[in-house]
């Protein structure tokens, strides 16, 4: 009837007379776009300051333009070349080669390409340094041929193994990073697995992960308790307990740690004592820093606060008639907590769960300190490629498969347990 | 009239800023008892000649990772850089310090011996003005040694005679060195083996037999912590943070200087500063580098100066005064045996052998 009245009227009109729908078409979209003003300077801040420079980031492990930029002429040279001959390329090459490195060598980036080709075969980098120094003196267009001068100058180039390394890793997108991250390299004959005396990384992954796990473990069956409490005890009580929980939150993470070498070391606190009640020989001190054992006791502590509050607010919402009723029909203390107060307080074991883990998987400074060798993460490996070999390709790359695999994990608990039963209070 | 007002009183106040960031300068280096020595010895004076205020960032250890993104982002904040100089080379090589002319940009000696002479072979890259020489080396816990102290640095990898954990940095080089020396290779030999694959198993087998009695260090303030709480033995560390726990805090520590390792730290001064800030930077090099200065650090730390010309003037320590000859790394006594850090084969050779030896650690 509705329609009907309105196709005979035509449009409905608002007060003003334009169409009603242009009218509240048009007072929508005022108010989307003052909602998007409201928002703008979090949205511009968090797009400049965490999206686009972890785009970036994760962008070098496939970037690999700095071959082809270089070495142009080389490249190019090389395509005709065929790597698998055992033979070396012929001197159109090694004349580009002096082209490109004349040029390099004025801009200073023929050692930066050392650099990097230097992560995928040993000795490039000073080959390159070295040679820079004699090449600068050749002039391209007089001097040639220079297949001879160049070999003499370093027998490097006479290895058809050096060229085909050039080749190889001469596109400008590589896999090449991230078949490094999972113990693989890129060679001529295509993908193949690192030497079983290089392989850590996957290792690390997985170590990483189950050690996550374990942490992720821990945090719940100690803060179960402690949230129950929290969650029952009366107010003046529990507010001091609260305070309990969260003093050590505010510390330096680096305190708390660093607190953990003195309780943990062989002549620390907890072996002093240990001894001295006797539980313990002089000459057998227990060995629980420097290991798995530390990396665990002391990221559990740091993290417990993360599993602790959210369990505390899920559980503060679990009304106490049910358990009243469930005890008033009969149920025994246990069937009561197990059948009643437990499946109630899932919610804040899944949101202290997924918020322990992450943040555990991507630990850094702790397992540094406290981890030994056993003990170390994925993380601390990353951050060797960040600031010390500065192979920010293999990095990024080891980085994006972190977060993909945290991801994946994400997804996986979202079917499983469905990320709505995660509550935080 | 009131907005035309208001960027007028920006515009003064940027003038004024930027006048007053000409007078400042920002230098880079390692914190602690280390900054504290530069301080003494260099920016304090300096500023009182030039009015020049210095700030203090603590950055070397991050320093190549960071002036690279600097560089990348096309913003570079600062002046002065102190690092050692494996990282100086690397910076140089990717053309992230500027190059440097030591006989026209740094002062020569009192007597008049050009700088590229008085700093001589420590002139390890174009880009690098040495300061101090420190090395690398073993203290050892003195009332856990019984009566025969060691004297050679093969002790670390006796575990009968001396029963007991010792701490080593956890990265291959100089402990591969280390193991080498004491499996029988000679001094000369020890990079030609450690190129080969056999003498890498062979550097890491050696290892091995001590790998159950190893605590790994990764921050220098870690042997000496380790020492003073009797947790290890001996242990590897730089040598003035040995000092500072023997004669500072008098803990039950003694020397072992055998086969120290001798490496360079110094300054760069970054590639693409203005032409202003790159003058400030090289006055201060200037000032900073020459032959009192760098005598005048070594009243504060036990690192011995880069200069030859600067030798003779070392004095007493500041506060303890004893003298500090004696406690320099390059000291006769102390130098019997010594090796220099090897900046182009662990250049080639640190990302291979590295993953090797992180590899290892985790079997």
């Amino acid at each position: 009837m509705m329609t009907d009245a309105s196709e005979n009227a035509g449009p409905m009109l608002a007060a003003d007379g334009t169409p009603l729908k242009q009218s509240l078409a048009r007072s929508l979209r005022r108010q989307k776009l003052r909602a998007l003003m409201l928002i703008a300077p979090l949205l511009l801040f968090v797009m400049f300051s965490f999206i686009v420079p972890i785009a970036s980031m994760l962008f070098r492990s496939v970037e690999n333009s700095i071959v082809a930029e270089t070495l142009p002429l080389t490249v190019q040279a090389l395509g005709d070349w065929d790597e698998k001959s055992g033979e070396l390329p012929d001197e159109a090459v090694y004349d580009a080669f002096v082209r490109d490195m004349v040029v390099a060598i004025d801009n200073k980036t023929h050692t930066r390409l050392g650099s990097r080709l230097n992560y995928e075969e040993t000795g490039m980098s000073s080959m390159f340094r070295r040679s820079g120094r004699q090449i600068k003196k050749l002039d391209p267009q007089t001097d040639g041929p220079f297949k001879d001068q160049i070999i003499e100058i370093h027998d490097g180039w006479g290895e058809p193994n050096t060229w085909a390394v050039i080749k190889t890793h001469s596109p400008a997108v590589t896999n090449g990073y991230f078949l490094n991250a999972v113990d693989m390299r890129r060679t001529p004959e295509g993908a193949q697995s690192q030497p079983e005396d290089k392989q850590i990384l996957i290792k690390l992954f997985g170590r990483t992960l189950f050690m996550s796990l374990v942490i992720t473990a821990s945090c719940i069956l100690l803060a179960y308790p402690v949230s129950y409490l929290l969650a029952t005890l009366p107010m003046r009580v529990s507010n001091i307990l609260m305070i309990l929980v969260l003093l050590p939150f505010w510390t330096s993470l680096l305190v708390r740690t660093s607190a953990w070498k003195v309780m943990l070391q062989q002549q620390g606190v907890i072996n002093e004592t240990l001894v001295w009640l006797g539980l313990v020989a002089d000459d057998a001190r227990l060995v629980i820093i420097n290991n798995q054992i530390g990396t665990i006791i002391a990221m559990t502590h740091i993290l417990l606060p993360f599993m602790i509050l959210p369990m505390y607010s899920v559980m503060q919402t679990i009304p106490h008639s049910y358990t009243r009723a469930a005890k008033s029909m009969g149920a025994t203390n246990w069937t009561t907590f197990w059948r009643i107060y437990f499946p109630q307080s899932i919610p804040g074991i899944g949101a202290g769960s997924i918020l322990v883990f992450i943040l555990a998987i991507g630990y850094y400074i702790t397992p540094e300190i406290v981890g030994g060798t056993k003990g170390v993460f994925i993380s601390n490996r990353i951050a060797y490629h960040i600031s010390s070999s500065l192979n920010w390709g293999l990095a990024a790359a080891l980085g994006t498969i972190l977060l993909a695999v945290v991801l994946l994990l994400y997804w996986c608990y979202d079917k499983i347990v469905g990320i709505d039963n995660v509550k935080l209070g | 009239m009131k907005p035309t007002k208001t960027l007028l009183t920006v515009a003064a106040l940027a003038t004024a800023a930027g006048a007053v960031s000409a007078q400042e300068m920002t230098i880079v280096s390692w914190g602690g008892a280390y900054s504290k020595s530069q301080l003494k010895a260099y920016h304090e004076p300096y500023s009182e000649k030039t009015g020049v205020t210095i700030l203090n960032d603590d950055s070397s250890a991050e320093a190549v990772a960071k002036l690279r993104a600097m560089n990348e982002a096309g913003n570079i904040t600062w002046d002065v850089v102190d690092v050692v100089a494996a990282d100086a080379i690397r910076l140089c090589d990717e053309g992230l310090a500027l190059e440097i002319d030591p006989d026209t940009m740094l002062a020569p000696a009192p007597d008049g011996t050009p700088a590229s002479e008085d700093f001589g072979d420590l002139l390890v890259s174009d880009c690098f003005i040495p300061q101090i020489v420190y090395s690398t080396t073993f203290g050892y816990r003195t009332d856990l040694v019984g009566d025969t102290p060691p004297t050679d640095v093969c002790a670390v990898f006796d575990l009968e005679a001396y029963p007991g954990k010792r701490s080593l940095e956890k990265r291959p080089i100089n402990n591969m060195e280390w193991a080498l020396i004491c499996d029988g290779v000679a001094k000369d030999d020890v990079y030609d083996v450690l190129a080969t694959e056999e003498g890498q198993n062979q550097a890491l087998a050696k290892l091995g037999t001590i790998k159950d009695s190893v605590v790994w260090w990764s921050a220098g303030a870690d042997t000496p912590q380790l020492l003073a709480d009797g947790e290890v033995v001996m242990g590897s560390t730089y040598n003035g943070r040995l000092f500072s726990v023997i004669e500072e805090q008098n803990q039950p520590v003694a020397m072992l200087w055998d086969a120290q390792v001798f490496d360079l730290d110094g300054w760069i001064i970054p590639a693409g500063l203005s032409e202003e800030r790159q003058q400030q930077a090289l006055d201060y090099i200037m000032f900073a580098t020459d032959t009192q200065r760098l005598a005048d650090q070594a009243k504060y730390i036990s690192y011995g100066p880069a200069r030859a010309s600067s030798a003779p003037l070392v004095g007493k320590h500041a506060d303890l005064g004893i003298d500090m000859a004696p406690h320099m790394p390059t000291d006769p006594n102390n130098a019997k045996n010594t090796f220099l850090y090897n900046y182009e084969f662990w250049a080639d050779y640190r990302d291979d052998i590295d993953a090797k030896f992180q590899a290892w650690l985790a079997q």
